[in-house]
Order: structure tokens, then sequence, then C-alpha cells
């Protein structure tokens, strides 16, 4: 028996969300009292794959086969699905991101499993095994008890810390067996801003709404994205506008984000907005209306006009940088 | 074309939400229900679909007798008849089927999903389908077009998007903007009534799992203003007080 966590590579890299995820599995298998076993798909060098010992895998397979150097979500989930039979894998983990969403309930089905998607933080594991995961759009946690012997769970961005519990891991080649069916899908053409913090697990995001007026005034919003490492975001009606791109909008209808810092500029803080944002561990407003909603959802605010404030939080926000180095 | 749009019905976006005593349990009372907002889209696009292709636009729901107004609604915006698999939706695995075996017996070109629901934020539900069909999913579609038998797909990934090609019979989960919102005019309200809505009873299913309890996030204390003059003390007190910079 075993924990296997599958760890996403973006171009043969592992990133931080995949470090986290190792070392939640390492805690859930320390609960459970079985070992750690890490899974690759895709083309990852040995010294990339022997990262993943540092974090408490002490076994890694790695499916390197050509085939599987795109991303199929349908192939992927085949893989994943051997490889926790061949391991007697009892909790299978990956990450909440657009992939593992596609993939994970996939893999559900295949084991007869329970899913818990979206999971914050460990599960309880004392008798019954009981989950918690955001539920009703932000406004309350869902804590759901997994009943099958197999369960699948999708870890949200950011929930859980990188900790290090070194191991010597053993580097084994895992050689599943592939259909074509599973490669119906063609990619015909891929479009990623690879220079940008990705937002879905960006630590902190800069967003801003219709209070910034038009589009020729993102500049300084990027700026202070770009002096602090965060992503930025915008409120729905900035995307629809044009102003920017859809990939970008929280809330509700756009993607909801769990970053340790987000920083909302002239965003007023509708329900609908907050949805998307609520479980941001910390919140700063900048808004010049005292009685925005959003006031009443932050940590921190700063009633001002955003074209006074943010410049000055650009200045403090270098020398704070410059500070710290 | 035969497309199937799959609906949940869910309590309004901006209702409040509150629990039995002991938290085991979701108060309806008093919630206004919606069809959830991406399924809308969905719909929309199904409708749209349907009307340059010659198709129909069937809808299904898992639910009891308390959602036909949602379905109902569905009707309204444009879909030409309704199913209702007469069950309380438990989980992703336990809605998934009941569909899947619906679908295996009343086969379609394309099943068209929201990305997720408003209530269990799961993602689950179109992705399970798929796999108990054998068939492709784009659960993050953001455009969806159709020419010889083929759907061109574009799909949110990390970072960006990506265009597929994807054959069909499939599913697709709608996002933002997929489609606009249609309103349902008076005629559509009114024929709406008259469309049919089959109620099939459902299929057995194992639980797989089960609401333990609910908890409301702990409120945040009352905001703390920093004075505009000093804007620039934020990251240090985010350090001092937060460290999350
Ligand atoms: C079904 C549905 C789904 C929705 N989904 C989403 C969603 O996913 N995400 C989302 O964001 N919205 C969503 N909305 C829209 C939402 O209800 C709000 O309309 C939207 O969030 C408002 O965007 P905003 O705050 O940018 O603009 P506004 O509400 O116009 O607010 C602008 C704010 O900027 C402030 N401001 C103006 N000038 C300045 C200045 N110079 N300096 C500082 N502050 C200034 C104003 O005081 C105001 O508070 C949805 C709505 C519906 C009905
Ligand atoms: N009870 C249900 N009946 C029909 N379709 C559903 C039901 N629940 C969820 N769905 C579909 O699956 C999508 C994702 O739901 P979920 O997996 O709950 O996030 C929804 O947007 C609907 O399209």
């Amino acid at each position: 028996m075993s924990v296997l966590v599958y760890i996403e590579n973006i171009e043969g890299n592992f990133r931080k969300p995949s470090f986290e995820i190792i070392s939640f599995g390492f805690a859930l298998a320390q609960k459970l009292n079985l070992p750690l076993v890490a899974l690759s798909i895709g083309k990852v060098s040995d010294d990339e794959l022997k990262l993943a010992g540092k974090y408490g895998a002490s076994r890694v397979l790695n499916a390197g086969n050509e085939k599987l150097s795109v991303l199929s979500e349908e192939a992927y989930a085949s893989v994943i699905a051997q490889a926790a039979k061949q391991e007697d894998a009892k909790v299978i983990i990956m990450s909440s991101s657009f992939a593992g969403k596609s993939i994970a309930p996939r893999v559900a089905v295949k084991l007869d499993a329970s899913i818990g998607e979206n999971v914050v933080d460990l599960p309880e594991t004392g008798g019954s095994f009981i989950i918690r995961k955001g539920a009703f759009s932000g406004k309350a946690f869902a804590f759901v008890e997994l009943l099958s012997d197999v369960k699948v769970l999708s870890v949200m961005p950011n929930s859980y810390k990188v900790v290090e519990n070194p191991v010597q891991p053993e580097l084994s080649v895992f050689e599943p067996q592939l259909r074509d069916e599973d490669f119906r899908i063609k990619v015909l053409e891929v479009k990623r801003a690879t220079d940008k913090v990705s937002l879905p697990d960006a630590e902190l995001v800069v967003s801003a709404g219709r209070g910034l007026k038009g589009p020729e005034n993102w500049g300084m919003i990027e700026e202070l994205a770009e002096v602090l490492g965060a992503a930025t975001a915008c409120s729905k009606p900035v995307s629809d506008s044009g102003w920017r791109p859809h990939s970008e909008h929280v809330g509700q209808t756009g993607i909801a984000i769990s970053p340790n810092l987000y920083i909302a500029v002239g965003i007023s803080g509708a329900i609908q907005h907050l949805a998307g944002v609520s479980n941001s561990k910390v919140i700063v407003v900048v808004n010049k209306d005292p009685e925005a909603p959003f006031f009443k959802a932050a940590d921190y605010g700063i009633v001002g006009d955003a074209f006074e404030v943010i410049p000055k939080l650009i200045e403090a926000a270098k020398a704070f940088k410059a500070s710290q180095n | 074309m035969k497309i199937l749009v799959c609906i949940s019905h869910v309590p309004d976006t901006t209702a409040k939400i509150n629990f039995s005593p002991d938290n085991k349990e979701f108060l309806s009372s008093g919630v206004t229900y919606i069809l959830n907002p991406y399924d809308e889209i969905a719909l929309s696009k199904a409708v749209d679909l349907a009307s340059a292709n010659n198709g129909t636009v069937t809808v299904i729901h898992v639910g009891d007798a308390g959602s036909e107004p949602t379905i109902r609604k569905a009707l309204a915006i444009g879909a030409n008849d309704a199913v209702r698999i007469n069950a309380v939706p438990r989980d992703a695995q336990f809605v998934s089927k009941q569909i899947a075996a619906y679908v295996k017996q009343n086969p379609f070109d394309m099943i068209l999903c929201g990305r997720e629901s408003s209530d269990h934020n799961s993602s689950s539900v179109p992705v399970m389908i798929a796999e108990r069909l054998d068939i492709p999913c784009v659960l993050f579609a953001k455009s969806l077009t159709i020419d010889n038998g083929n759907a061109s797909i574009e799909s949110e990934i990390q970072g960006g998007k990506e265009v597929l090609s994807v054959p069909m019979p499939f599913v697709a989960g709608a996002s933002e903007g997929m489609a606009e919102w249609k309103i349902p005019n008076m005629r559509g309200i009114m024929s709406a009534r008259t469309k049919p809505l089959l109620v099939v009873e459902a299929v057995d299913a194992a639980v797989h799992s089960g609401i333990h309890h609910f908890e409301k996030p702990a409120p945040r204390s009352a905001v703390k203003l920093i004075d505009p003059e000093n804007a620039g003390t934020l990251f240090e007190v985010l350090r001092s007080e937060k460290k999350v910079i």
C-alpha cells in the first residue's frame, strides 16, 4: 500500500506547486503510515526527478515515454490509474491546476474511488477520512467524508507549505499501456505567456477594476506587480470591455484564486468578485470611496485615488525590495 | 446535430448561506434557486449551434421535482426538450453515472456542461461523464466552433490558452465568454410550459462520499486603514504583521 502523488512538470521542470503536492503527500503518508511514491509523466531529467526525494518521496516513477511529452488528459489519467494499481495506492494526490482538475475525476472513475476536489488542508484521518474544500463560491467550507477504499484528491495551490524531508529516492521507469484513443484531441496551437507569473498558483496578485478608467492606465498595475513578483488580475467588467484578457478575470465566473496576498485597486467588491478571491490569506484594498463594500472584506485598506496611491506603492515596493537584498 | 446540456440547480449567487444548528445541512428555505450561471452559457451556446446546424437541444438534470422551475427556464431559453433523472444528486460519481447511463441509451453528438457548479465548485461531473462514455472532454472551454464533424475548441491552460481539434462526440465545460447570455422572451416562456419534460428513474449507484458538515469562513477582523499619504508603509506592515512578503 502507498500514497501516490502525481507531480506536473512544465517543460521538464517541477515548480513550487509540485513541491507543495509532495510535501502534502508526505504529511498524509506519515499520518497513514504508508510510503510516499511520486509519479512524473513526460520528459524529465533524472536530476530533476531526484528533487522529489528532497520533499519526502521515497520512490519516483518516471513515465517518460515520448508519446507522453505533450499533455493528453486521457492518457495521463490512464497512466496515473495504472501506477496507482501497481503501487496499490490508497490515496492519489494531484494539484487542482487546470490539468489536475481535468485528470483527477477520470482517475476517480477508473479506480471507482471517492474524489475530494480543491482540498485546502490535510484531511482528517482518525477513523473517517474527511477533506475540507470551498463550497458555495467562497461563502462556506464543506467537510466531505470520502467513503471508498481508494481516494483521489486535488489540492489547491498555496494551501500547503513546501516542507523538506530529504530522502534518497529510488528512481524507476514506468512503462504504461497506452491506447491510440487517448490521443484523439489534437493540439493545434498553444499561446502561453511564459514570462509572466501564472495567476492560478501565484502567491501575490495585484488586481484592478473599473476604477482605473481605461486600459491605458494598466501600466502602473503591471509595474507594481513586476516589482513585487506578482501576477496581475482584474474584475469581470474590465475583461468584458476588452481592457484585459479574459484569463485574468477572477470571481464567480472567472477563476478562483488563493494567494497569500491580494491587492485590489479600484474594485468595488461585489459578491461575485469576492467569490473568487475570499480565500486569499491577506487582502489589501485601494479605493477612493470609503464606503466601497470591499473594505468590509479587507485586512488593510487605503482610502485614496489610485492614480496617486499606486505610484507611491511602486516606489515603496522598490525600496522595500532593495532593502531585502 | 443532437446536443445535450447538463444543468444544475443552485442557490442564487447573491443568497445568504445558512446551515442547520448542527451544521450538517444547508438550509434552503427562503433561498431562490437559479440555473447555474456557467450552465446558462453552455445552454446559450447549444441553442446557437443547434439553430446554425439544424440541430436539437436536450437539457438533462439529476434532481428532485423541486428543480422543475429551473428546467422550465432552460426550456424557455430555447432547449427543445428536457430530461429529469429523479434522484437527489449525491456526489459527482453518482450524477455522472446517471447522465452517462442515459446517454448510452440515447446518444448525442455533443454534451455541454458548465465548467463548475456554484454550490459544489467541483468541476468533476463533466470529466466523469466523458470518462464513463470513453470520449474526450475539454473542461475549460472558452470558445467552440464546429465544422465537418470536428470541433475547434479554445481551452484555458496554465498561463495562456490553446486551440484544440476535438472529434465528436465529446464533453465540453463552458466558461464565461463562450456565448452571449440569452434572456428568455415571452414566446419562449409560453412555449416552455408545453415542451416535453421526461422524468426517468435513477440507475443503481454506489455512494462514494457524503457531507460531514459545513463551516463558514472565520470573519476577517476589521480593516486596518493606512494613511494614503504614507501608503508606502504598507509593505513593512505586511512583512511585520502578516509575513506574506
Ligand atoms: C452572474 C454574474 C456573475 C459575475 N461574475 C463576476 C466575476 O466573476 N468577477 C467579477 O469581478 N465580477 C463579476 N460580476 C460583476 C460584479 O457584480 C460587479 O459588477 C463587478 O465585480 C464590478 O467590477 P468593478 O469593481 O471593477 O467595477 P465597479 O463596481 O464599477 O467599481 C469600481 C470601483 O472603483 C472605485 N474607483 C473609481 N475611481 C477610482 C480611483 N481613481 N481610485 C480608486 N478607486 C476608484 C469606485 O469607488 C468603485 O468602488 C458578475 C455579475 C453577475 C450578475
Ligand atoms: N445534478 C446535476 N444534473 C445535471 N448536471 C449537473 C448536475 N450537477 C452538475 N452538473 C453539471 O456539471 C457541471 C459541473 O458541476 P460540478 O462538478 O458540481 O462543479 C455543472 O455546471 C453542470 O453542467
